[in-house]
Parts: structure tokens; C-alpha cells; sequence
């Protein structure tokens, strides 16, 4: 897809003003941080399981090496096949190469934000293959030529009386008089669609929560059972997965599936948690003839042993964005790429380079919320900070924030003459804040004050103030 | 081209993880890992005796949606199904796989027609038997293969599950237990399917709708 990240700054202005998605994201702040609470609430173990759960990655990526081979060693095993791919490109060739062999026409996916990471869809497309996303929500996006606007919930952007716009274009051979203003009949139509696919498809496409070296199986958990369908009825099954999603054993994939659900969507499980295991056995009545994954790399080799590694241990749950304020404000296609909101801000410049992705660890109040409910303790906002640091000493920020900065360094490196600076800039801005104490605009600050005021300062420094509460050395003890 | 790709990523990925040519310490975690398969963190919810676990799961399937009725023996099959179709006002008919433990069910009593194999896509019920089921989450486990065609758990609206009391374990974990048992350690069936509740969806507006692509509804039947 087309990275859309280095505007990211007009694509928020332009996501601000535009009302139907304002409405839509409404449901994100609503549905999903209280059902997540209760959910974590209503479990005692649920931080041991945090715990527990960060544990097993953190072994799992210090030891990745070895358990991706005895992973690839038990896919065989059970008679399928393990791709290794090194970028977005090189997936796609190998995906190319098995459609070609089974002169696959129809392609029906699971959904998998691999396969966005890729630009499958469109290769296909190109390649003369039609993609059929099931997902509910990645079909209403595919029928608008759209890129999911987060990780769990791709049309979460999007309101019901669109959905039911899509269904009457694009659905033209169902009676144009049918009543479709419940979101029952819309779920309807889109099963009664879909239906017909599952079985036509030459290859099904899922993507894998996670790859358990001790079986060689891969795991995908779904709530509507497209996947499930997806991987069942295709004549071969691809899976899309990167390499991060190994794990050592059935027992650990237990572990990070109780916490997994829980911060996503707030259920205890998912409908289906489904392990597959190689192609059809002799003896299936039912089933794929073939078995494949792609294993992608993608930049992700890159990042482990360095500060981004604990970014390895992302589940993809979502709940970073689910309580992102920034996420909430601006919706997913402002980030401008495939994966939004807080994880999206640290993993997208590790991907696609800090030169192109360099707004979006920018984006963050720093609440530390995403932090805070991240399953897998990921800290979010500390590799946001490692990433402004590499932006600046890369000089890829403008040089008013540079200059901005280079001053307030010379000043933080001498307390003395910092200390009197401010000491005489306290009282001038309370001057300048006049009776409403407020200011209304301010000389180098034009970019706070275009959009709101500035509250005046009090008039004395927080070191005067401390030293003035019975502090008498200024708090230099 | 496969065979260099792995070279060159398995490559960085030891120099970054500092593996070394003898790697025995390395080594040997993993293999004990793998070979030791330690449990983690057990949730006491489902820690209980077999009469107060049965109560959790079928209490837990519940909020999950699902519909539970506890039967004394598999005689009483046929005809909690026909009830069950006849009530709804829906065909008596029913498609289920080979499994020996269904097999000596006698339908003729009723006014079921029932069907063999996998299913095709037309069928509206089917009939499974579950291998186990976990009371923690009220989720059923099933696997594939000619007794229990994979295709009848998600093709159908209507999915009736067998399950025998005896088989529902307090946490996922033990269920892995026993299928280590059953297939082997490092071996597994085809596919396993862990299904808590009917298939949903909440793509639209974050509001959840039941019967996506899935069933529309999951009927246990509780054995003895």
C-alpha cells in the first residue's frame, strides 16, 4: 500500500474535520475499554498471566534462532512447507509461485494484517487473481478499496448506514427494496455472500496469532469463523505470518491466549481458537491438499538485541489504540500505513524507516495508558522516546524544533543562568497573561497558540515556590 | 532461493541474539522447553471437583452464548435434537461424521433424518462430539478427522455437540495433556478446534451480532 505516513500531520487535520469518522470513533472509546477492564478484572491471575505471558516471548525471542528451526522441522513433519521470505516483495513471489502451480484463479483470506504489511490484494489483482476478504469488517473495507483503521477492528472507521450504502452498490443482485437498516440483516447479507466463495477458492489465506515450535502448528482465533472456513475449504492453505509469532509449546500458546482476548476485546475467549497442523490427513473427509507458511522477516531480524526488541513481543491485541487518546482523536488512517495507534508509532518506523515514519512516535501525549494495559508490558512510550531521539540525531526534524531544542539545551546544561532566565521569565509571562491568564499568542510558540491558549504561569518558578513551602535549600538536598 | 533466505535471516537473527558454535546452554533450554512443555500460570477458577467444574463450564457456556442441556446417557440424543428442531419450527434433519461413540445411536425412533460425512454447505444442523471441553472459559475442543468432519462444527446455523461430563477438564493445559497422550508428544491432528459460543461479530459499530460466518447457534448436549 501506499505509505501515507510522512503527511501524517495534514492526514490528522483532515481525519479531524471529517464528521462520519469523528462518529465512528466514538464506538472505539465506548466498546472497548470497559469490556477489556471487566474482563481483566473479573480474572485474579490476570497480571501473573501478564507476567507470565512476557516471560515466554522473552525467552522465546532470546532463543528465536532455535526454535524457528525446530518449528520448520515439525512442519514437515506433518507434511508442510515453510517459506522463508525476506521483505514484502520477496512474500509476494513466493505466494505468486504457489498460485501459479495450482493455477489458482480465487483466493479467499482470513484476516491478516500480513498480507496489508505485503499489498497482497493488489498483486493479486495485477496478477490477474481475485482476493476475497471474509472477515466481515475486511470486506466492507475491500468493497470501498479501503486499508483497515485498526489492528482487530479494520472497519471500526466506519458507520452502519455506510456499511448499508456498500451493500446496495456493490450487491446488485439482491432485491433493491430489502430492509437493510439493522446491522442483523447487513451480517446477513455478507454471510450469505461469502458462503459461496469459501468453496471456490483455490488457495485460502489466513494469517497466525501464533506458530508453536513444539507441534509445528499454526493458530489463528477469530470470532466469526471466516478463518476457520477460509483454511478449511480452500484446496491449499497458506498461512502469512512473521517470525515473531513463534512460541515454544501448546502450554505457553495457553498462557498468552488468556490475555490475548481479554485486552482486545474483553472476552474470556475468542469464538474459535483454531490449531491447525499440516494438510489433510489420508484418512479427512475434509480439508486442505496442501500446506504452506510464509514466513516473513521484513525488518523484524533487525530489531532484535536492539532497543526495539520488546516491540518483538507484540500480540496484535489492539488495546494500545483502544486507549490511545491520539488513536481516538485521529483514527488509524492518519498514521498512515499499516499498523496505527501506539504499537503502530514504534513498529512502523522499525519497518519502513524513521525518515518516512518519523511523525508518528511524535504523536503521543505520553499518558502512558497503552503501557498500562499492554498484555505483554510492552513499554510503549519508552521506545516512542528512542525513536525522537534517533529522528534528531538523524536531523530529520525541522530546523525551528532543532534550533528550539539546541536553545534549551545551552540553558539545561548551566542550572545558574537557566535558573535566572526563568526567574525573570515567570513573572513577564504573568505580566503578559494580564487578568484572564491566559495567553493568546506567544512569539516562537505559534504552533501551540494558533490552536488554543496558553495558560499564564503563576509568576514564580517551581524552584522559588519549593523553596518558599519550607524548602529552605531549594531542593538540593 | 528459500534455502539462502533462511541462511541470511536465520543468519541475523543469531548474531543478534549472540549464538555461538557450541551453544550448549542455548541449547538445552530449549530442548527442555520443548520436551518439558511447563505450564505457567493456572487461573483457581477452574481448579475444582468434577460436580463443581461441570457447573463452571456449563455456566460459562452460557455466557458465551451457547444453549446446555444435560442428558443421563446417549439414548437420550435423538430425541433431545428432534425437540430441539421441532420447537424452532426447523427441518429434522441432520448431517455427523463416523465417530464410534455416536455410532450405535438408534434415530429411528424419531423423525430425524440424519445424514453421514462432512458437510457440503447446504446442511442447517449438525452433530459432533466433542474430545473435551474447559471449564474455566466454557469452551468445547474438538478435532478433525472422518469421526468428526471439521466442516460440521462451522458450515451448519445449527451445531449440536455431544460431550461427556467426564471429559471436561478445569484448564486448556490439561486438554493438551490429553492429546499428547492420545497422539503422541510433538504430534497433532490435522486441525483442533477450540469453540466457546456460536460465531459473532462486532465489525459494525462495535456492536456484537451473533452468527457471522459460523454457526448461528451451538446446542451442547451434556452426557451423563
Amino acid at each position: 500500500m501506499q505509505i501515507t505516513s510522512q503527511t501524517f500531520k495534514a492526514n490528522t487535520v483532515k481525519a479531524l474535520a471529517d464528521v462520519d469518522l469523528q462518529r465512528a470513533l466514538r464506538h472505539v472509546e465506548k466498546g472497548f475499554i470497559g469490556k477489556r477492564q471487566k474482563a481483566a478484572d473479573a480474572l485474579p491471575e490476570f497480571e501473573a498471566l501478564r507476567d507470565s505471558a512476557m516471560a515466554i516471548k522473552q525467552h522465546t525471542l532470546k532463543h528465536l534462532d532455535l526454535y524457528i528451526d525446530a518449528y520448520v522441522e515439525k512442519v514437515e513433519a506433518s507434511g508442510g512447507k515453510v517459506h522463508f521470505a525476506e521483505d514484502a516483495d520477496h512474500a509476494r513471489r513466493i505466494f505468486l509461485d504457489i498460485a501459479r502451480r495450482r493455477k489458482a484463479k480465487t483466493v479467499t483470506k482470513g484476516k491478516t494484517m500480513i498480507s496489508e504489511e505485503i499489498g497482497l490484494n493488489k498483486f493479486l489483482e495485477q496478477n490477474g487473481i481475485t482476493p476475497v476478504e471474509t472477515d466481515l469488517g475486511e470486506y466492507i473495507i475491500q468493497l470501498r478499496d479501503e486499508h483497515p483503521s485498526h489492528i482487530i477492528a479494520p472497519a471500526v472507521h466506519i458507520n452502519r448506514d455506510q456499511v448499508e450504502a456498500d451493500f446496495r452498490k456493490f450487491h446488485v443482485d439482491l432485491d433493491p427494496e430489502r430492509d437493510l437498516t439493522k446491522p442483523e440483516t447487513l451480517l446477513s447479507e455478507a454471510r450469505q455472500i461469502l458462503r459461496q466463495k469459501y468453496g471456490e477458492a483455490d488457495i485460502g489465506v489466513t494469517g497466525a496469532n501464533f506458530l508453536i515450535a513444539e507441534t509445528g502448528t499454526s493458530v489463528i482465533v477469530t470470532n466469526e469463523g471466516n478463518g476457520d472456513l477460509t483454511q478449511l475449504l480452500g484446496k491449499c492453505h497458506v498461512v502469512l505470518a512473521s517470525l515473531e509469532k513463534i512460541v515454544p509449546t501448546l502450554e505457553d500458546t495457553a498462557q498468552i491466549l488468556r490475555v490475548l482476548a481479554r485486552s482486545a476485546t474483553g472476552q474470556e475467549m475468542s469464538v474459535y481458537t483454531t490449531l491447525s497442523t499440516g494438510p489433510k490427513r489420508a484418512e479427512d473427509r475434509d480439508g486442505p491438499e496442501e500446506y504452506h507458511v510464509i514466513l516473513l522477516d521484513n525488518g523484524r531480524s533487525n530489531m532484535l538485541g536492539t532497543e526495539f526488541e520488546d516491540m518483538l513481543r507484540c500480540i496484535r491485541c489492539g488495546a494500545c489504540m483502544n486507549h490511545c487518546p491520539v488513536y481516538h482523536a485521529v483514527g488509524g488512517h492518519s498514521y498512515g500505513w499499516v499498523y496505527p495507534g501506539p504499537m503502530g508509532a514504534v513498529l512502523t518506523p522499525s519497518l519502513i524507516g524513521v525518515d518516512k515514519a518519523g511523525h508518528l512516535p511524535n504523536a503521543s501525549t505520553f499518558c502512558g495508558r497503552c503501557e498500562a494495559v499492554c498484555p505483554m508490558r510492552i513499554p510503549l512510550p519508552k521506545m516512542m522516546r528512542h525513536w525522537r531521539e534517533k529522528e534528531f540525531e538523524s536531523h530529520l526534524q525541522p530546523t525551528a524544533a532543532r534550533f528550539g531544542l539546541g536553545v534549551w539545551a545551552f540553558f539545561a546544561r548551566r542550572p545558574k543562568l537557566y535558573r535566572s532566565a526563568v526567574s525573570f521569565a515567570m513573572p513577564a509571562l504573568k505580566l503578559l497573561g494580564g487578568r484572564k491568564r491566559r495567553l493568546r499568542s506567544l512569539p516562537l510558540a505559534g504552533g501551540w497558540t494558533k490552536w488554543r491558549d496558553l495558560p499564564a504561569p503563576e509568576g514564580r518558578t517551581f524552584m522559588q515556590a519549593y523553596a518558599q513551602s519550607g524548602h529552605a535549600d531549594g531542593g538540593r538536598s | 532461493m528459500s534455502g539462502s533466505t533462511r541462511d541470511a535471516v536465520m543468519g541475523r537473527i543469531r548474531r543478534a541474539v549472540g549464538a555461538t558454535p557450541d551453544d550448549s546452554e542455548r541449547r538445552e533450554a530449549v530442548a527442555a522447553r520443548l520436551a518439558g512443555s511447563p505450564k505457567g500460570v493456572i487461573p483457581k477458577r477452574g481448579q475444582l471437583a468434577p460436580a463443581e467444574r461441570l457447573a463452571l463450564f456449563v455456566d460459562m457456556a452460557r455466557k458465551a452464548d451457547a444453549t446446555v442441556v444435560e442428558i443421563p446417557d446417549y439414548a437420550a440424543i435423538p430425541d433431545e435434537i428432534a425437540t430441539y428442531l421441532r420447537e424452532r419450527n426447523l427441518p429434522a434433519e441432520i448431517k455427523m461424521g463416523d465417530d464410534p461413540r455416536l455410532a450405535g445411536i438408534d434415530f429411528s425412533e424419531t423423525a430425524l433424518s440424519v445424514a453421514k460425512g462432512p458437510s457440503d454447505g447446504d446442511d442447517l444442523s449438525s452433530l459432533s462430539h466433542a474430545e473435551g471441553a474447559i471449564a474455566e472459559s466454557g469452551t468445547l475442543m474438538l478435532t478433525s478427522g472422518p469421526d468428526n468432519p471439521t466442516s460440521l462444527n462451522f458450515l451448519p446455523e445449527y451445531h449440536f455437540v455431544v460431550l461427556k461430563a467426564e471429559d471436561v477438564a478445569g484448564d486448556m493445559e490439561s486438554l493438551f495433556a490429553g492429546l499428547r497422550e492420545r497422539f503422541g508428544k510433538g504430534v497433532m491432528p490435522r486441525s483442533v478446534n477450540f469453540v466457546t459460543g456460536p460465531s459473532r461479530s462486532a465489525d459494525i459499530e462495535q456492536t456484537l451480532l451473533l452468527g457471522a460466518h459460523g454457526p448461528r447457534r451451538l446446542h451442547i448436549l451434556v452426557v451423563g
